[in-house]
């Protein structure tokens, strides 16, 4: 009768803290990448130094969207298999993810106001990094607010989907929008005419940025489980 | 299938008989929207902008925060003596009580749209000339859409200590692209400008309608059923 | 082909968790033709989740309920039909008039005749000089007698009461018992949750008592309540 509690509890200690190793691992990579970023990477003519700032930026904005595609799918995992891990691992995909895109929403500003000498553009990447960024906020409020487990879980799985379903719709609007009001030309990062140095750097940075949101992923998700191991003692 | 459609009808029907009864959401809605013109207008700097150029974004704006006022009506009078259970016990499938929750909540935006749209001719002294059936389809078009998601989460919401501070917070994001796209087509519209220029608004909101609309049928029964 | 072989409700091994809460450990309930069990139990016990599981309102964790063979999910709506339950509230709307709250609950089962059902049903109960009404003028008693109209008005086969004595005076008490005798006859069977079990006791062929989310005692209904009592203690305390 105790065997299956402790086996939860040790399999979420393990979890956390392979968690942490992979996070440590990412931040140290995210170490390199900077140094690779400002030492060896050519700096760019028009927008100079403060150009940098998109090798943070544009992962950032990746890890975001993806954390949120994760929450999506485990969502629709969850309706069909109903397995409240799945449940929690969304919660934990959701809450890395809104820290990520608060990282985006402070430092696109920061770009972009010494180089367009604004703070804000409805491009394409702002504009969904926002959306998602508000979805995250009103998952988590959600969360917050519903107090049985199981229809916290439910009502969560229903919301993520639907965010998930918006998603390319945000992505159509902005098309719409652009090719309408052409806007003035910047430079677009995402194109593939970028020098390979700055290639390089950029899929590092991403690469990086990946594994750091599998580690803290896997670190609070071991936390959750090894909560509700400790909570639920006779139930599996 | 039929069965579902006639189902939705009649529960459909139940809540617009109780409402014409009872007519304080109704009333209460109606009255708000008028309120949010008359802030609108009094807060425009009249030598700077011609009311017409206004038009499309305060139209909106009113239209979008009258139906949120409006939506948390439908699951609110379920709450009382536990009347959803009553939907729930009965071999209803879940996708037609959505339906006719939807409906019920279509005719309620519609209706306080109708009253909104004159009185905003009136205060804001627009001549809407030919443009009107246009704005009206795409009245129609937006509400089809927003409404549909704002069903399934005033349905979540109604289980919160807040619901109406919950159901804005989540159905706000989205809800600003149907708005955003009316918003485009409807400033068109007053602008006199050909049907194709619309079109690409038009076709967006169309396809927002059909893809929530399906998924808010399917994805209802997880809200209700325990 | 779902098989029945008889039973109008088979539930087998239900068991409900509520967040660190297990609040049904194993139940198992037969119901045939005629069966009426009288539910008792501490409070907390889990009566009013077992009853709510019966209806198909909650799933449970584990274990299933099915209604003439046929499984209680949530893709299968048609399978409530034969199920009549009453909870504590009446689920009736405010707005509407006793008689359309009736004849909504009749066009919702897809009944033949709303009306007839519906005046079937007011007559029944005694109900018909207050059919135009609002339920917010109805006194608690009358009340319940409306919220019975309309758990009972599409004829179920399988009737699911929770503390239905509640509210009503004696003459209400044994309008209500032979109700549910005549029903019993004609091959209805019931599951009643109560708290004073001697309201039941005539009516009941089976009692149980639900404790810790599970029976502590089920058995035939024989004798006397008095000589029942103390063996109902001893399940509790034993």
């Amino acid at each position: 009768m105790t065997e299956p509690r402790d086996n939860g509890l040790d399999r979420a200690r393990t979890l956390s803290r392979r968690g942490l190793g992979i996070s440590v691992v990412a931040l140290a990579a995210f170490a390199g990448v900077c140094v690779l970023a400002l030492g060896f990477t050519p700096v760019e003519a028009r927008q100079g130094l403060a150009q940098k700032i998109f090798y943070l930026h544009v992962p950032a904005a990746w890890s975001s969207l993806l954390a949120f595609s994760i929450v999506g799918i485990v969502s629709i995992l969850y309706l069909w298999l109903r397995d409240r891990r799945l449940d929690l691992f969304a919660e934990s995909s959701a809450e890395v993810g809104v820290m990520f895109s608060v990282v985006m929403l402070t430092t696109g500003p920061i770009w972009a106001k010494p180089i367009w000498g604004t703070w804000w553009t409805w491009d394409a990447r702002l504009t969904l990094t926002l959306f998602v960024f508000f979805l995250f906020v009103g998952y988590l409020a959600l969360r917050a607010a519903i107090h049985d487990p199981d229809e916290r879980a439910r009502f969560s799985a229903v919301l993520g989907i639907m965010g998930l379903v918006l998603v390319p719709f945000i992505h159509l609007s902005v098309y719409l929008f652009r090719t309408l009001h052409p806007q003035p030309i910047v430079l677009k990062p995402s194109a593939p005419s970028l020098p390979w140095e700055m290639l390089r750097t950029l899929l590092a940075s991403v690469v990086t940025f990946t594994l750091l949101y599998i580690g803290l992923v896997t670190t609070r998700y071991g936390l959750a489980l090894g909560r509700r191991a400790r909570e639920t003692p006779d139930a599996a | 299938m039929a069965d579902s459609v006639r189902l939705a009808v009649v529960i459909a029907a139940k809540d617009i008989r109780a409402e014409l009864r009872n007519r304080t959401a109704l009333l209460s809605a109606t009255v708000f929207a008028a309120l949010v013109l008359v802030i609108f207008y009094f807060s425009r700097d009249p030598t700077a902008v011609p009311a017409i150029v206004l038009a499309p974004s305060v139209l909106w704006v009113t239209f979008a925060f009258a139906a949120i006022v409006a939506l948390n009506r439908a699951f609110t009078v379920e709450r009382e003596h536990g009347a959803m259970d009553g939907l729930l016990l009965a071999p209803v499938p879940r996708g037609a009580i959505f339906l006719g929750k939807y409906l019920a909540n279509l005719a309620f935006v519609a209706a306080v749209q109708a009253v909104t749209l004159p009185l905003f001719v009136v205060f804001f002294n627009v001549d809407l000339g030919s443009a009107l059936p246009g704005i009206v389809a795409t009245a129609a078009l937006a509400s089809i859409g927003f409404v549909a998601v704002g069903t399934v989460f005033s349905a979540m919401a109604v289980r919160t200590r807040f619901a109406e501070l919950m159901l804005p917070v989540l159905l706000l994001p989205f809800m600003v692209w149907p708005v955003r796209w009316a918003v485009e087509a409807t400033a068109r519209l007053l602008d006199g400008r050909p049907l194709s220029e619309l079109a690409g608004w038009l076709r967006l909101l169309a396809l927002y309608d059909v893809v929530f609309l399906t998924l808010c049928i399917m994805i209802f029964g997880a809200v209700v059923d325990e | 082909m779902p098989s029945s072989d008889g039973a109008l409700l088979e539930a087998s091994d239900l068991h409900r968790i509520y967040g660190a809460a297990r609040v049904l450990r194993g139940v198992y309930l037969r119901l045939t033709p005629g069966d009426a069990v009288a539910v008792v139990g501490p409070n907390g016990a889990g009566k009013t989740t077992l009853l709510r599981i019966l209806a198909g309102l909650v799933r449970p964790t584990a274990g299933e309920v099915r209604i003439l063979g046929r499984r209680l999910e949530r893709d299968d709506p048609g399978a409530r039909r034969p199920i009549g339950f009453l909870p504590h509230q009446s689920m009736l709307y405010d707005d509407l008039t006793i008689r359309e709250n009736l004849v909504f609950v009749a066009r919702l089962f897809g009944l033949a005749n709303p009306a007839a059902s519906v005046r079937r049903a007011l007559e029944e109960l005694e109900l018909t000089h207050r059919a135009g009404d609002r339920p917010r003028s109805l006194s608690r008693g009358l009340l319940q007698r409306a919220a019975l109209a309309r758990a009972l008005l599409h004829d179920p086969r399988i009737l699911l009461l929770d503390e239905p004595f509640t509210a009503l005076d004696a003459a209400g008490a044994d309008r209500l018992r032979s109700m549910l005798a005549s029903r019993l006859a004609g091959g209805a069977a019931l599951v009643l949750v109560t708290h004073q079990l001697s309201e039941a006791w005539d009516l009941a062929t089976r009692v149980g008592v639900l404790a810790n989310g599970r029976w502590a005692l089920e058995v035939l209904r024989e004798g006397a309540l008095v000589d029942f009592a103390p063996r109902w203690e001893a399940a509790l305390h034993g």
